[in-house]
């Protein structure tokens, strides 16, 4: 489930990027230090984010981004998350020419998509739940965090 | 007896989205009787992978000249224009 596969340490509040590249690296550093992913893992993420972006444009007024890359840059699975001061640009996962501004990104280090169906479904809702979405934006802790996740797993 | 039909998803990596997008569909449509396949793939694999498929669904930039239909959505990401969605592979499929 996702918030057992939410690495606390690599959960960034508030975080002032400069850009997209700098969300992806910074939460890959924190994923690269707890032992989830390979050093390769930041790289790969940026590759595949140019060649195939991942921006998603949601519902409400803020959106967000899933970076994620091939299973091979990783050794344990794990999901990271930032919430954004400000806007960075992601471009469309549909449309590579649209830019989406994003404040929401989730970094996904997967090793075993059939056996993290139910986080990745669960992310979806996430996606999908505006109320939750705002919940994530003002939360200031990590445990604020876990239990707007919490609580929206229960509610599902 | 109704053959099931084959949906091939596709995804950039085939790893994340393609996944929430095939258990989506095959959800919807057992709630509607209509057995389903699915299929996961890269897009860049994608004309390579078409053997027997009834239907493209894609969360990434794929061609449109597959020969089958393609349906490209985000719905099953973001929720948006989901039941469109749902009626535009029903229908595909009803009619392939």
């Amino acid at each position: 489930m996702l918030a057992e596969l939410l690495e606390p340490s690599a959960i960034v509040l508030n975080y002032a990027a400069q850009d997209a590249e700098d969300v992806i690296r910074v939460l890959s550093a924190r994923l690269l230090a707890t032992g989830h992913v390979r050093e390769s893992f930041a790289d790969a993420a940026l590759a595949r984010e140019s060649e195939l972006p991942t921006g998603l444009m949601l519902a409400g007024e803020i959106h967000a981004a899933i970076p994620h890359t091939d299973v091979e840059h990783v050794l344990r699975p794990a999901v990271a998350l930032a919430t954004l001061q400000k806007p960075v640009m992601f471009r469309h996962m549909i449309d590579p020419t649209e830019e989406i501004p994003v404040r929401l990104v989730f970094l996904l280090a997967l090793e075993q998509p059939k056996s993290q169906v139910a986080m990745l479904q669960e992310v979806a809702i996430v996606l999908q739940n505006s109320q939750l979405i705002t919940q994530l934006m003002s939360a200031s802790s990590v445990s604020a965090v876990q239990q707007a996740l919490a609580q929206n797993h229960h509610d599902s | 007896m109704n053959q099931p039909k084959v949906v091939l998803v596709a995804c950039g990596t085939a790893i994340a989205t393609s996944t929430v997008v095939a258990k989506g569909i095959e959800e919807a449509m057992r709630e509607r009787g209509i057995p389903v396949l699915t299929r996961q793939c890269r897009a860049s694999e994608i004309r390579s992978r078409l053997g027997g498929v009834d239907l493209v669904v894609s969360t990434t930039p794929v061609p449109d000249d597959l020969g089958v239909p393609v349906i490209k959505t985000l719905a099953f990401l973001t929720g948006i224009g989901k039941e469109d969605v749902l009626k535009q592979i029903e229908k595909a499929l009803t009619d392939s």
